[in-house]
């Protein structure tokens, strides 16, 4: 099918919201756009970052999924309670696939969960002497863990438990760091305000440690790498881009990352923000205070990395300069050898996106790289700054979408037939059942890394295999279908 | 009268954000802006208008501000 018209694509939506009561109509028309490059500011078209409608299917998670499943939980070298009943740890351990290097359980506690289990005696006598138990126990089982966040869970501000005491007091008798983080999941509209919560637990219980501090050498080209959380080796692949162009990578944030590389993040000369949605307000934080500046960069395919690349050496000398240029001249063959192999069999396919953070716009520029064209993007929890960002990126006349419903998401793949879907694991199953391929974008479908020139190699073949793999044309059963020449007899009998 | 962060973007123009708001936008105009003061009237380009005792000396970007609504 050719490409939507500005007029097709505004009736689809018009079409969609057909079944709506009026109220829930109206809602949801501020939900949904045609994208127009020629708007500056996206909250002229969309609205984002609202309460979604009771009634209708939405995927989004809520704020301790933002805080501790996304901001805190790769830290490796820290303990994460979750604080509350078993369950949102439980539902929250190591799916998201953060790698990191260590001896789980001795030195990195990444893929463990820790919870205080909460029963009905802790919600009717309060849980602060159990958490207090649980640190105490937790330094002892695992005396090598550099601090404790204590992530809350619903019950916790329901039932008005005062875990900063619990900390503070805590903190002193271990000498260690124990960050209390009110991230209860009924905060806010979706895991977004939980990303800001997490962030103003780092800015005030982190990041001014080492405030006097002056035995950490830094020299003139430390960078932080911020918003990268390591999903299938992310971060690795980035970094080694970055090391190669000659910049010292000081900290990760926090895909592999530990409590000191956050502390020492203040000292470092650039902060790069790939994921901008979770890690922007720390990152104005620092820039107001210890003067570091902070800029985007995009390691999803190689015309937005050599871009993202050019963009990082201009904040240095020109050594870094030099080294961006070799260290894209370098990469140049591989990358050329892989879209000349994967691009034949992918030019010209269709892609429908539905993600959180980063992922709606910065894997466009990959995917274009492939000739593939993205006809529709949303994010989850997105604000108007990501869509203004989202605008620019994607083409005119295609489909926005925030916090799309189930029924609207459907709707629009069978309008407008896309030869992939990139979404969550909710959306998954659904859409191979209606014979599209689909990819798992939000922990790259169990494969990975995405990120930078090795990366692009694997995201390559992984949309191949999806795409151009023989299954989808086995969605029909075989007695279903009719026989070479049969379909004009059947119809000539009729 | 929320404090809004006001700091510099790529172009060299003034930011104004309100965090839990959800609003970034650019300053349009800003009433006193010489090198003893900076502050009073401040218009964004979305239209709105504020106000802030004007400080003096300027301060240095990016940092934290409270404002006031301009209508009120």
């Amino acid at each position: 099918m050719a490409t939507l018209t500005r007029e097709e694509t505004q009736n689809l939506i018009q079409e969609v919201l057909e079944v709506y009561p009026d109220k829930a109509k109206k809602d949801r028309a501020k939900h949904l756009a045609v994208n127009d490059q020629s708007i500056e500011q996206s909250k002229k078209c969309i609205i984002s970052n609202r309460k979604s409608q009771p009634g209708v299917m939405t995927v989004r998670g809520c704020a301790y999924a933002g805080s501790k499943g996304v901001v805190w939980g790769p830290i490796k070298d820290m303990v994460h309670i979750s604080h509350g009943p078993v369950g949102c740890g439980a539902y929250s351990r190591a799916g998201r696939r953060n790698y990191y290097v260590g001896h789980t359980g001795v030195n990195t506690f990444g893929t463990m969960n820790f919870t205080s289990d909460f029963q009905e005696k802790d919600i009717v006598f309060g849980g602060d002497k159990k958490l207090a138990k649980l640190i105490t126990e937790i330094n002892e089982l695992f005396p090598l863990v550099k601090g404790i966040s204590v992530q809350s869970e619903c019950p916790i501000g329901l039932i008005g438990d005062d875990i900063e005491a619990v900390s503070k007091k805590m903190g002193k008798e271990l000498d260690k760091p124990i960050v209390p983080v009110r991230c209860e999941g009924f905060r806010g509209v979706s895991q977004s305000l939980g990303h800001h919560i997490a962030n103003d637990a780092i800015r005030d219980w982190v990041i001014g440690n080492r405030d006097g501090d002056t035995s950490f050498e830094t020299t003139k080209y430390d960078v932080a790498v911020i918003g990268d959380y390591n999903i299938g080796g992310d971060a690795w692949a980035s970094r080694i881009l970055l090391e190669e162009m000659g910049l010292r990578v000081v900290a990760q944030w926090s895909g592999d990352g530990t409590l000191s590389e956050m502390e020492l993040t203040p000292k470092v000369k650039l902060n790069l923000i790939h994921c901008y949605r979770s890690m922007n307000y720390i990152s104005r934080f620092m820039e107001e205070k210890y003067g570091v500046p902070w800029m985007e960069y995009n390691f999803f395919g190689p015309t937005k990395i050599a871009e993202s690349l050019r963009k990082i050496a201009a904040f240095f000398d020109e050594t870094i300069q030099a080294n961006a240029e070799k260290v894209i001249e370098k990469y140049t063959a591989e990358y050329e050898a892989i879209i000349a192999k994967y691009r034949p069999r992918l030019e010209g396919k269709k892609v429908m996106l539905y993600v959180g953070g980063l992922r709606p716009r910065h894997v466009i520029g990959a995917y274009e790289d492939l000739g593939m064209e993205v006809v529709g993007t949303g994010y989850e929890f997105a604000h108007n700054d990501d869509y203004d960002r989202t605008i620019k990126e994607m083409g005119d006349a295609t489909l926005l979408y925030d916090d799309v419903t189930g029924y609207e998401f459907e709707e629009f793949v069978k309008k407008v037939k896309p030869d992939l879907i990139g979404s969550g694991i909710k959306e998954k199953y659904i859409f191979q059942k209606m014979g599209v391929p689909f990819r798992q974008m939000h922990s790259w479908d169990y494969s990975g890394p995405y990120h930078g020139y090795d990366g692009f190699a694997i995201f390559a073949r992984d949309m191949d295999m999806t795409v151009n793999n023989p299954c989808w044309k086995s969605m029909q059963a075989p007695w279903q279908k009719p026989a070479e020449g049969e379909a004009e007899a059947v119809a000539a009998s009729a | 009268m929320p404090n809004v962060m006001i700091r510099k973007n790529d172009a060299g123009d003034l930011l104004f954000y309100v965090a839990k708001k959800d609003m970034e936008e650019t300053i349009s105009s800003v009433e006193m802006d010489t090198p003893e003061t900076w502050g009073g009237d401040v218009v964004l380009t979305d239209g709105s208008r504020w106000y802030i005792d004007p400080i003096s000396p300027p301060p240095t970007f990016p940092t934290t501000l409270r404002f006031k609504r301009g209508d009120e």
